[in-house]
């Protein structure tokens, strides 16, 4: 059903834009793993968050829709006021429910639904950001199998994130953003 | 085989869905499976509930109980002037066509609390057309149908609501539609004196009337995409020729068999318009 031996997730907050364009813009349009990036943002904004990537990175890039299915080689942005939700059919589903962690989209939410479909299959990582967003979607990720990979906080331009998932995940992997890169490439 | 603990889950969960069709008539099997599972499990974790067996004897066995249940499974979070650049658009493009009709029929499906409803009916006022026009609020769950029908909204959105408003083309002072009272907003109810509220499920239940105008918007996100077709099919019988379809800004006709016939009338905002 599930076609990819790879799916990788991605998230971030304060300071991952910027550290998710470091680690993907290497990446070349024929990468064989589909990537989906949760970044925390603003409500009711108008995203041109699409533009910022589409310049700086060789994947492609989509906003996720509704039952959208996943493609290798694409970047996944999750949508301004929508959870992402992976379905095990291989498509995306969005959810407008409460907010998690005072987010919506929430990097939880996400990962948490992607482990259950994925499984050991998943790859995740989760980058600078001040809140504590993506730490048990990490864990979840860990516990089902895949790889938890976490920024180097000393290196991250706020470090709350990164400290809360290597505090509640013993076993993650800590990492620079350069690393982080290689370990992308090495797994293909 | 020994299942691990989220494949038992999702087994229970199933077993549930199956009985609660059975005794109350409401069927979950078109849901998209990760957001049904996930909202079970906070309303688990929310409500301390130790096991999904004691979970099924209280939504079996106490119908007060399976109302709360439904409430929480069936997503019912909504905003006022959610994206208001879809109701700017609604007022710029989509209602000065409307207003060519002697008489304008709206259906706001899966209309949840009333937030979007009261958004419209504010936009409806304010282009002159809410007394000729008659709206359809519907929804499946009973209980949210009497809160829309109240008006009354947490004032803890006010902030976001009035410069949603703003950004949707408002004309006047957003505070002169509610009264502001022990932390809620209470709308003007003559903003509603013309809405129909009707229990109505997107999931079983058929075509009630025509309308000049559907809003649907972050409802069939929760729907597989069968169900989502049904529904189309079922918005496709309910729409006049020439008639509008207004969706939530990231869902889609493209993959429905209905899409020949429509065209995009505001492509960022979802508006559809049936052509023939």
């Amino acid at each position: 059903m599930v076609a990819f031996q790879k799916v990788v997730l991605v998230g971030g907050s304060w300071g991952g834009i910027q550290a998710s364009l470091r680690i993907l813009e290497k990446l070349p349009a024929t990468y064989p793993f589909p990537i989906v990036l949760v970044l925390h943002r603003l409500r009711n904004a108008e995203g041109n968050l699409k533009r910022i990537f589409e310049k700086r990175l060789q994947l492609g890039v989509q906003e996720v829709e509704d039952k959208m299915p996943l493609q290798p080689g694409q970047v996944y942005l999750a949508p301004a006021n929508y959870h992402v939700l992976l379905e095990k059919d291989g498509t995306f589903s969005l959810d407008v429910s409460d907010l998690e962690n005072y987010s919506r989209p929430s990097i939880d939410v996400t990962f948490t639904s992607a482990a259950d479909a994925y499984k050991a299959k998943l790859v995740g990582v989760l980058l600078s950001g001040a809140s504590k967003d993506g730490s048990a979607g990490l864990k979840y990720i860990h516990d089902k199998g895949g790889v938890a990979l976490v920024q180097d906080p000393s290196e991250a331009e706020v470090s709350t994130m990164p400290e809360a998932a290597m505090k509640l995940i013993p076993g993650c992997r800590v990492a620079t953003l350069d690393k982080i890169q290689e370990f992308l490439l090495w797994i293909t | 085989m020994k299942l691990d603990k989220e494949a038992l889950f999702e087994q229970e969960a199933e077993e549930l869905m199956e009985k609660v069709h059975q005794q109350y008539g409401y069927d979950f099997r078109g849901y998209s499976r990760a957001s049904l599972y996930r909202r079970i499990k906070r309303f688990v974790a929310n409500n301390s509930i130790p096991s999904m067996d004691l979970l099924r004897q209280q939504v079996l066995g106490n119908s007060y109980f399976f109302e709360g249940f439904l409430q929480e499974i069936t997503v019912n979070v909504t905003e006022m002037f959610r994206d208001p650049s879809f109701f700017l658009s609604l007022r710029q493009n989509v209602l000065p066509i409307l207003s060519t009709y002697p008489f304008i029929k709206i259906w706001d499906a899966g209309c949840s609390t009333g937030e979007e409803l009261f958004s419209l009916a504010i936009l409806l006022k304010e282009e002159g057309l809410l007394d000729r026009t008659k709206i359809y609020a519907t929804d499946v769950n009973q209980k949210v149908l009497r809160q829309a029908k109240e008006g009354i909204f947490p004032a803890s959105n006010i902030a976001a609501y009035t410069s949603g408003y703003y950004a949707s083309g408002g004309k006047n002072e957003f505070s002169s539609y509610y009264l502001s009272n022990y932390g809620s907003l209470k709308f003007d109810s003559s903003l509603v004196k013309n809405v129909v509220f009707y229990p109505h499920n997107l999931a079983t239940d058929s075509s009630f009337n025509e309308f000049h105008l559907i809003l649907c918007r972050n409802v069939l996100i929760y729907f597989t995409h069968a169900l989502q077709e049904r529904v189309f099919k079922l918005f496709d019988e309910s729409l006049v020729d020439l008639g509008y379809l207004g969706l939530g800004k990231k869902e889609t006709l493209a993959l429905s068999v209905i899409n020949s016939r429509y065209q995009l009338a505001d492509k960022s905002n979802r508006i559809y318009r049936k052509t023939s």
